[in-house]
C-alpha cells in the first residue's frame, strides 16, 4: 500500500466505524473491497494488517452493540474473510478472538442486524473468502457454521440462499481436497466429518418430502458435479444415486427443474464414468417419468451430450418431438403414422398436455420448437434428421394459427380454437420455419412453406413482430431456394414467387404502422444485396412500384423508416435500380436528386438514424466507386466531408472518417497488410502520385475535417482520426520529395491554430492547407502518445485507490458541513 | 313469455317479445339485400347499362325481356329497387305496444311498420338513432326519388316464372311481399312516433314493465335494451360492440342475472380483426393514390366513416397524400358530419374531454377546415367544378345499386389504376360488383365490423351468465365456409336457443312470482310471531285489488254494524262475501288440549 493510502486509512477506518456518518453510497464500500483484495492477492494481509493497526480496530469496533449500518458489518464480515484468507493472518485473528467474535454466536448472527439480508450475505461470502485453508475448516467446525448455512438455503432472500449452497459445496470439496498428507479415501466412511456432515444433510433433505428441501439438496449437487470433478465426485454420486432415482417414484417428481439440471451436470462432468453409475438407466427413467415440458429440457441435454448411448438420445429425440408429432396426428387428414414419430405416434399424455389449456400449450410448443431451433445446428443434432415432417409440422401450426388449416378429428379443431391469432407461436414457428431452410426438404413442401409465407405476409391481421420474422423467414427460405445449375439466377418457381411478393411488398411499404414500414424496408435491402444483379429479379422489381415507393419514404415521419429508406435507395442505386423519371428528356436526373436528396437529408434531418445511413451509404458508393461519385469524386468528398464535420453526432463524424479512410486509400493505395504471407507492396512510393493525391486530398479538406476530429470530445472519433492519421504519416514517411523544414512560417501556424483547437476554441479554419505542410505538422505531432492517451478509460485518472479513498472522506466531510450549516 | 321472430338477417333484426300482458317488438331492420337482384340506378345516363341484352328463357321466349337485363352471365330486375320486409303475417302488428331501437341501422323498416300495419303505439330511441337514422333514410328516399324509373316488374315475381330463373333470382325468398322504397312524407309520420329517451332512462310500460336503455358501444346512441318486471328480467343485446372507437362504451354491468338474453347483431366477418383492416385499408388507398388512381369508398353516411377519417387524419401526412383531394358525397353528408360533432354526451370519454378543449370532438373539422375534405350533396352541382383527379371519394350506397356511387363505378371501372374499397360488410362485395362486370379497376374487400366477435361473447356471456341466451339459427354453428372453426360460433351452457325467420319461440322460462304491495294500515294490524330465528310469520286477511296490473292488498272491509234491517240488507249488497273472517289458526296443536276438546264437544 502506498504511504498516502496509509495515512488516509485511519480517517476513514473512523468514519466507517462512526454509526452517525453514514455511507450513502455503497458502491465505495464495493470498490474498496476489491482494492484490499488486489492489495492482499499481491503481499501479506498480516503484515497489511500490523501496518495499518485502524483496519483491526475497525473489525473490533464493528461487534460493539451499536447502531451500525447493516452495509458497514456487512463489508466488515467480507473484509475479514479477505484477510482470514492467508492461514497466518487467519491465525493472527484468531489468536485476537475476532473471528469467533465476527462469525460465531455471539456475532452478529444472533443481533438484530442478522435481520437484514445484506449482513447474512456479508457473512457468507465472509466465509467463501476466509475457507482456503485446513484451519478454516475446524474454524467452521468449531463455531458450528455449517448447521447455520444448512438453515440459510432456506433464506427468504435468494441471493442469501444461493450463496450459502455454493459455500456448502466449497466446504465440501475443500474438505474432501484434506490436509497434506495425501488425497481422501474414496471409501465414503472415511471421509472428514465435515464432508461427512455435508452428505449427511443432503442425504437427509433427499428423503425429505418437503419439496424446497429437495430442490435446495438437488442444486447443492448440481454445482458440486459443475464445479469439482475429481474422483471423490464419483464415490458420492454412487452413493446418492439411489436417493435421487427414488425421486422419480413419486408422483409428480419435486423439484423437477433442479433434478433436470442434476442429471445434465453429473452426465457431463468429466470425473465420471456414466456407464458404471447407472446413469443412462436414471436419464431414461426420468425421461418418461417427466411431464412433457419438464422433459423437453432433459432431452434437449441429452441430445447435446457428446457420448450417450444411441437409444438413450432416441428416446430423448422422441421426447422432444412428441409435441409436434401430436400437432401433425391432430391434423392429419387421412389415419396412418404422421411421419415423425413411428411407435409413439399418438401420445395421449403429450395431448392432454396439449388440449386443456392455452397456456399449457403454447408454452410446450414453443418451448418445443426453440429446444428444435437450437439442435439444428449442432455437429451431433440426430441423424437422419426427420426435415419433412418438421417442416409439415411448421407450416401446420401457422395455418392452425391463422385459423386456415383445416383439421378433420376434434382434437384438431381444438388446437385450432387454442392457436387460433396466438402472436407467441406464430413467432416461434417462423423463427424455426426460418432455421429449417438450412435444409431443403420435398418441393410440394416447399411450395407449401413459400404459400404459407406468403400468407402471413399479406394477412392484414399479422402483428409487426410476426411480420417481421415472416419477412426475415422468407428471406432465408429465398436463400436456399435451388439454383438452375451453372446460373447464380434465381429458378422460375422462385420468380413466380417473387412477383406474387412484390405486390404485397408494395402495400407493406404503404403501411400505417411504421415498424411495418420498416420491415419492409430491411426486407428489400437483404434482397437487392443478395440479387440486384441478377436479371430476373431485376426485371421483376423494375416492373412493380416498389422503387418509386421507396423512393417516397425517403420522407417518412418515422425516423427509422427514412433511414432504412435510405440503405434501401442507396442499395437499389448501387444496383441500377432506381427508377428513371417518366420525361425521356432527362436521362440520369433520377441519380443525380438521389444524390442531391441524401445530402438533404445529411444537412437537414434532425434525427441521427437517418444522417448515419446516408454516411453508410455514401462509404459504401465511394467503396463501389458509384456512377454518381465517380463523376466528381474529389467534390463528393469535399461536400459530405463538410457536413458531416458539423454534425452533432458522433456516429456521423466518426462514419466521416471511414469515408475519409476510403478515400485515402484509394489516392495512397491500402494499408499494409500484417499478413505475413502477403506480398509487400514496394517500400517507397513513387512520389509524384503521392504528391498529387496529398493534394487532392487537401483540395477535399480532409485534414481539416481529420485534425478537427483529433480533437473531438467523443473518444471514438478521436481514435478513428487518430488511426486515419497514423496511416497517413506512415504512407508518406517514406517519400523523400516532400521533406520540408519544419520551420516554416506556415507550419508554425498551423501548429499554432491546431494548440487553440485542442483548447477547445474551434472557430478558426486551417485554410488552404499545402500537402508539404501536412506532412510536417503530421511528423511533429505526438500521435503515438495521443493514441495511447485515447485508449485508457476515460476515468483512468480518477480510479486510483488514493482517490477513492479521498472521495470517500470527502463524501462524508461534505455531508459534515450541512450538518453544520443547519444550526 | 313468446317470441315472434319476423326478421331472419342476423344482424337487422325485428322480433316481437311477448312479456306479461306488453307486447314489445325489438328493433325493425331492413333487409336491403333484396335490392342486389336489381340493375343500379344511373344518376347520368349510362349506354352500357341501357343497352344490357333482355334475358330470354331457355326455350327462347323473350315475354321476360322488357324486365330481366342479362350482364356477364348474372340476370337482374330493370326497375325500381325493392327491399324485403320483415315478416308481417305472424303476428297482428297492430296490437304491438311498443318499438325499441338499439342502432340506426335497425330502424330502416320502421315506416313499413308504423305506417302500413295499424300500429298504434310507441317507438323509443336514443335523439342520435333517430337523427342519424333520419339521414340514412333521407339519403335511401333520396337516392331512389332522383332517379324515376318509368317501369315496375312484377311479372318475374309470378311463382310459376320465378321457378324458371337462373340463381340467385330463383332463390330469392318472398319477393311477393318485396316492397319499393317508402316517401319522404312516411319517413316523417313514423319519426314523429318516436318518443327520445337517454341511457339507463326507465320507461314504465303499462305498469306492467320497465324497459331501460343501456349504452353497446357501436354506434353514436347505440343501445341495449333491458326489458323487466319485478321478478324476471330480459336482456336485448344488438349491435354491441367492446372496442374503443368514438362511441359511449358498451355497459355491461346492467346486463347481469338476466334470466332470458336475446343476442343478435354480431360482427359479420367474425374472421376479419378491424384494426387489421383499417391498417389494410389505409395501405391500399395510399398505394393506389401515389399511382395516380383513384379511391371510390361506398358507404354509408354515418358509422365506420368517422372511424376511417380519423384514421386517415393521422395517416395521410406520414403518407405523404396531403395534397389529395378527399370527397364526402351524400344528400345528406354536410349534416351528418355536423351531427356527429353536437352529440359529446353520447360519444366516448376521450371524446367528451375535447369538448372542453377548443377543438371539435372528431378531426374531420380540421380536414374539412385546410380544405382536404370537401363534402357534397350530390355529384352535380358545385362537386363537377371542384372535381379534381386522384383523389378518395366516400358515397354511397354500399350496394352499388343507388346512389352517386353508381356513377364513379361507371367512371372508374375501367382503369386498372382506380381501386374500389369495400368497408360495410353488409352486402357481398362480389355481388355488388356483378353488374359492373367486365371491370378492370382494382377491387378490395376490407370489411371493418366492429360489432362483437365470439370471442368478445363468450367472455360477455361468462361475465353476465345469463340463465337462457335465445339467438339466431346463424350463431349455433360455424360459418359454412369453415365449418372446422367451432370458434366461430356461440358456446354457452345451456346451449343457446336459436330462432329462424317467422319462427315462435316460447322462451324457456316460466313466472313465477308477482310483487304485490301491502297497504300501510294493513301492514300496521299485523302481529308477526316468530316461528323461527329470524323468520315470523303473521296472518294476513285482505283484499286484493288489481289495476293497470299492479296488485295492492287492502284491508277488508269492516263487518257492517247491525244495525236497521234495511241498511243492514244493503250493506251486504255492496260488499258481498264480506263475512266476519275468523282468525286462522297456526302452529302446533297442543294434543292433549285438542283430544279432551274434542271428546268434549263430541260427546
Amino acid at each position: 500500500m502506498d504511504p498516502e493510502c496509509s495515512q488516509l486509512l485511519p480517517a476513514l477506518c473512523a468514519v466507517l466505524a462512526d454509526p452517525r456518518q453514514p455511507m450513502v453510497d455503497d458502491t465505495c464500500l464495493e470498490k474498496l473491497l476489491d482494492w484490499f483484495k488486489t492489495i492482499t492477492e499481491a503481499g501479506s494481509s498480516l503484515l497489511l494488517l500490523q501496518e495499518n493497526p485502524c483496519l483491526v480496530e475497525l473489525l473490533c469496533h464493528v461487534l460493539k452493540p451499536q447502531d451500525l449500518s447493516s452495509r458497514v458489518l456487512s463489508f466488515s464480515l467480507r473484509l475479514t474473510g479477505v484477510f482470514a484468507a492467508q492461514e497466518d493472518c487467519f491465525q493472527y485473528l484468531q489468536q485476537g478472538e475476532l473471528l469467533p467474535r465476527l462469525f460465531g454466536e455471539a456475532g452478529p448472527l444472533g443481533g438484530a442486524a442478522w435481520t437484514a439480508p445484506t449482513v447474512r450475505s456479508g457473512w457468507i461470502q465472509g466465509l467463501r473468502s476466509l475457507a482456503q485453508h485446513p484451519s478454516a475448516l475446524h474454524f467452521l467446525a468449531d463455531c458450528g457454521a455449517v448447521d447455520t448455512i444448512f438453515s440459510l438455503q432456506g433464506d427468504s432472500s435468494l441471493f442469501v440462499a444461493s450463496a450459502a449452497g455454493q459455500l456448502l459445496v466449497h466446504i465440501l470439496s475443500l474438505s474432501m481436497r484434506g490436509p497434506a498428507e495425501g488425497p481422501p479415501s474414496l471409501q465414503a466412511d472415511d471421509w472428514p466429518p465435515c464432508a461427512q456432515k455435508i452428505v449427511g444433510h443432503i442425504e437427509e433433505s433427499l428423503r425429505s418430502t418437503a419439496t424446497p428441501q429437495i430442490t435446495q439438496a438437488l442444486n447443492v449437487l448440481t454445482t458440486t458435479f459443475s464445479h469439482c470433478h475429481d474422483p471423490w465426485t464419483q464415490v458420492l454420486w454412487v452413493q446418492l444415486h439411489p436417493l435421487v432415482a427414488a425421486l422419480l417414484q413419486k408422483d409428480p417428481v419435486p423439484a423437477a427443474h433442479s433434478l433436470v439440471d442434476l442429471l445434465l451436470s453429473v452426465a457431463r462432468s468429466p470425473g465420471l464414468s456414466s456407464s458404471s453409475c447407472g446413469l443412462w438407466e436414471t436419464l431414461a427413467q426420468t425421461l418418461s417419468h417427466l411431464s412433457p415440458t419438464q422433459a423437453g429440457l432433459l432431452a434437449l441435454g441429452i441430445l447435446k451430450l457428446q457420448d450417450c448411448p444411441q437409444a438413450l438420445r432416441a428416446q430423448a429425440f422422441a421426447v422432444l418431438l412428441q409435441p409436434l408429432a401430436c400437432v401433425l396426428q391432430a391434423t392429419a387428414q387421412g389415419p396412418g403414422p404422421s411421419g415423425l414419430l413411428d411407435s409413439t405416434a399418438a401420445d395421449s399424455v403429450t395431448a392432454d398436455m396439449l388440449l386443456p389449456s392455452k397456456a399449457a400449450c403454447v408454452g410446450l410448443l414453443c418451448q418445443t420448437l426453440a429446444h428444435l431451433e437450437l439442435l439444428l445446428p449442432l455437429p451431433q443434432r440426430p441423424c437422419p434428421w426427420p426435415q419433412a415432417p418438421l417442416l409439415g409440422a411448421a407450416v401446420t401450426l401457422l395455418q392452425l394459427c391463422r385459423g386456415s388449416g383445416s383439421p378433420a378429428s376434434d382434437a384438431g379443431r381444438q388446437l385450432c380454437a387454442l392457436l387460433l391469432g396466438c402472436v407467441r407461436v406464430q413467432r416461434a414457428a417462423l423463427d424455426f420455419l426460418g432455421t429449417l431452410s438450412q435444409e431443403t426438404g420435398p418441393p410440394e413442401l416447399v411450395t407449401q412453406v413459400f404459400a404459407v409465407l406468403l400468407e402471413y405476409l399479406r394477412s392484414p391481421d399479422s402483428s409487426p413482430t410476426v411480420l417481421k420474422k415472416a419477412f426475415q423467414a422468407t428471406f432465408r427460405w429465398l436463400l436456399s431456394s435451388p439454383r438452375t445449375p451453372g446460373c447464380s439466377d434465381l429458378d422460375s418457381h422462385t420468380l413466380l414467387f417473387l412477383r406474387e411478393l412484390l405486390p404485397v411488398l408494395q402495400k407493406r411499404l404503404c403501411s400505417p404502422c411504421w415498424e411495418v414500414r420498416d420491415s419492409g424496408l430491411e426486407f428489400l435491402t437483404q434482397m437487392t444485396r443478395r440479387w440486384g444483379g441478377q436479371a430476373g429479379f431485376r426485371h421483376a422489381l423494375l416492373a412493380s412500384e416498389v422503387p418509386r415507393l421507396t423512393e417516397q419514404l425517403l420522407r417518412d415521419p418515422e425516423s427509422y423508416v427514412r433511414a432504412s429508406a435510405v440503405t434501401a435507395m442507396g442499395q437499389l442505386s448501387s444496383q441500377g435500380l432506381c427508377v428513371p423519371p417518366a420525361g425521356p428528356e432527362h436521362p440520369g436526373s433520377q441519380q443525380k436528386s438521389l444524390l442531391g436528396e441524401l445530402l438533404h437529408i445529411l444537412s437537414t434531418d434532425s434525427e441521427g438514424f437517418p444522417r448515419r445511413a446516408v454516411m453508410q451509404v455514401f462509404t459504401q458508393w465511394l467503396r463501389d466507386s458509384h456512377a454518381d461519385v465517380v463523376g466528381d469524386t474529389e467534390q463528393f468528398v469535399a461536400g459530405v466531408l463538410q457536413v458531416a464535420g458539423q454534425d452533432l453526432d458522433w456516429e456521423v463524424r466518426a462514419q466521416g472518417l471511414e469515408l475519409a479512410l476510403v478515400f485515402l486509400e484509394q489516392m495512397l493505395g491500402p494499408p499494409r497488410s500484417h499478413c505475413p504471407y502477403a506480398v509487400t507492396p514496394p517500400v517507397a512510393a513513387p512520389a509524384g502520385p503521392l504528391t498529387q493525391a496529398l493534394q487532392s486530398l487537401c483540395r477535399v479538406r480532409l485534414f481539416e475535417f481529420a485534425f478537427r476530429a483529433l480533437f473531438d470530445c467523443d473518444r471514438p472519433v478521436a481514435q478513428k482520426s487518430c488511426d486515419l492519421l497514423l496511416l497517413l504519416r506512415a504512407k508518406t514517411a517514406s517519400s523523400s520529395s516532400l521533406q520540408e523544414p519544419r520551420s516554416s512560417p506556415d507550419v508554425a501556424s498551423v501548429e499554432a491554430a491546431l494548440q487553440r483547437w485542442r483548447a477547445g476554441d474551434q472557430a478558426q479554419p486551417l485554410g488552404d492547407l499545402e500537402p508539404e505542410v501536412v506532412l510536417a505538422v503530421l511528423r511533429s505531432m505526438d500521435l503515438e502518445g495521443l493514441r495511447g492517451a485515447l485508449a485508457e478509460s476515460s476515468d483512468h485518472v480518477e480510479k486510483s485507490p488514493q482517490s477513492l479513498l479521498q472521495d470517500m472522506l470527502a463524501t462524508v466531510g461534505i455531508l459534515g458541513e450541512n450538518e453544520a450549516d443547519c444550526y | 313469455m313468446k317470441l315472434y321472430c319476423l326478421s331472419g338477417h342476423p344482424t337487422l333484426p325485428c322480433n316481437v317479445l311477448k312479456f306479461k300482458s306488453t307486447t314489445i317488438m325489438l328493433d325493425c331492420g331492413l333487409d336491403m339485400t333484396s335490392t342486389l337482384n336489381f340493375l343500379p340506378l344511373p344518376l347520368v345516363q349510362s349506354p352500357r347499362l341501357s343497352n344490357l341484352p333482355g334475358w330470354s328463357l331457355k326455350d327462347g321466349s323473350a315475354f321476360l325481356d322488357k324486365e330481366l337485363k342479362e350482364c356477364s352471365g348474372h340476370v337482374f330486375v330493370d326497375s325500381v329497387p325493392e327491399f324485403c320486409l320483415p315478416e308481417t303475417e305472424l303476428i297482428d302488428l297492430s296490437t304491438v305496444d311498443v318499438i325499441l331501437i338499439s342502432n340506426y341501422h335497425c330502424m330502416m323498416a320502421l315506416p313499413y311498420i308504423t305506417e302500413h300495419t295499424g300500429f298504434t303505439g310507441t317507438v323509443y330511441a336514443t335523439e342520435p338513432t333517430v337523427q342519424i337514422g333520419r339521414l340514412l333514410m333521407e339519403e335511401l328516399v333520396n337516392f331512389i326519388e332522383r332517379v324515376p324509373k318509368a317501369q315496375s316488374a312484377s311479372l318475374w315475381k309470378n311463382k310459376d316464372i320465378q321457378r324458371l330463373l337462373p340463381s340467385p333470382l330463383k332463390d330469392a325468398v318472398e319477393v311477393s311481399t318485396w316492397r319499393r322504397c317508402y316517401t319522404m312524407q312516411e319517413v316523417n309520420s313514423a319519426l314523429s312516433k318516436i318518443q327520445l329517451v337517454g341511457y339507463s332512462q326507465k320507461i314504465e310500460l303499462f305498469g306492467a314493465v320497465q324497459v331501460t336503455p343501456l349504452s353497446s358501444g357501436y354506434a353514436l346512441g347505440s343501445s341495449n335494451w333491458i326489458i323487466q318486471s319485478h321478478y324476471e328480467k330480459v336482456s336485448y343485446v344488438s349491435g354491441s360492440s367492446l372496442l374503443t372507437t368514438h362511441p359511449q362504451p358498451m355497459d355491461q354491468a346492467s346486463l347481469k342475472n338476466s334470466d332470458v338474453l336475446i343476442l343478435t347483431g354480431l360482427t359479420q366477418i367474425p374472421t376479419a380483426n378491424p384494426d387489421g383492416m383499417v391498417g389494410e385499408f389505409c395501405s391500399n388507398l395510399a398505394l393506389t393514390v401515389r399511382n395516380g388512381g383513384n379511391v371510390l369508398v361506398p358507404c354509408y353516411p354515418s358509422g365506420v366513416i368517422y372511424d376511417l377519417l380519423e384514421c386517415l387524419y393521422q395517416y395521410i401526412d406520414s403518407a405523404g397524400l396531403s395534397n389529395i383531394p378527399f370527397y364526402f358525397i351524400s344528400p345528406v353528408a354536410n349534416s351528418s358530419l355536423e351531427f356527429s360533432q353536437i352529440f359529446a354526451e353520447w360519444l366516448c370519454h376521450n371524446k367528451q374531454t375535447k369538448v372542453y378543449l377548443p377543438e371539435p370532438p372528431f378531426p374531420h373539422a380540421e380536414l374539412i377546415q385546410t380544405n382536404k375534405l370537401k363534402h357534397y350533396p350530390s355529384l352535380h352541382g358545385d362537386f363537377s367544378s371542384d372535381f379534381r383527379q386522384p383523389c378518395v371519394v366516400f358515397t354511397g350506397h354500399p350496394s352499388l345499386r343507388f346512389g352517386d356511387v353508381v356513377h364513379f363505378m361507371e367512371l372508374w371501372g375501367k382503369s386498372s389504376l382506380n381501386t374500389v374499397i369495400f368497408t360495410e360488410p353488409d352486402f357481398s362485395y362480389l355481388e355488388a360488383l356483378a353488374p359492373y362486370q367486365p371491370l378492370a379497376m382494382k377491387c378490395i374487400y376490407c370489411p371493418i365490423d366492429t360489432r362483437l366477435n365470439f370471442i368478445q361473447v363468450s367472455k360477455l356471456l361468462k361475465e353476465v351468465q345469463p340463465l337462457h341466451v335465445v339467438c339466431p339459427e346463424q350463431y349455433t354453428q360455424p360459418p359454412p365456409a369453415q365449418s372446422h372453426r367451432m370458434d366461430l360460433m356461440i358456446d354457452c351452457q345451456p346451449p343457446a336457443m336459436s330462432y329462424r325467420r317467422a319462427e315462435v319461440l316460447a322462451l324457456p322460462f316460466k313466472r313465477r312470482y308477482e310483487k304485490i304491495e301491502i297497504m300501510p294500515e294493513l301492514a300496521d294490524a299485523l302481529v308477526p310471531m316468530e316461528i323461527k330465528p329470524g323468520i315470523s310469520l303473521a296472518t294476513v286477511s285482505a283484499v286484493l285489488h288489481t289495476k293497470d296490473n299492479k296488485h295492492v292488498l287492502q284491508p277488508p272491509p269492516r263487518p257492517a254494524q247491525p244495525s236497521g234491517g234495511k241498511k243492514r240488507k244493503r250493506a251486504s249488497e255492496d260488499i258481498p262475501d264480506c263475512k266476519v273472517l275468523k282468525p286462522l289458526l297456526s302452529g302446533s296443536i297442543p294434543v292433549e288440549q285438542f283430544v279432551q276438546t274434542l271428546e268434549k264437544e263430541i260427546l
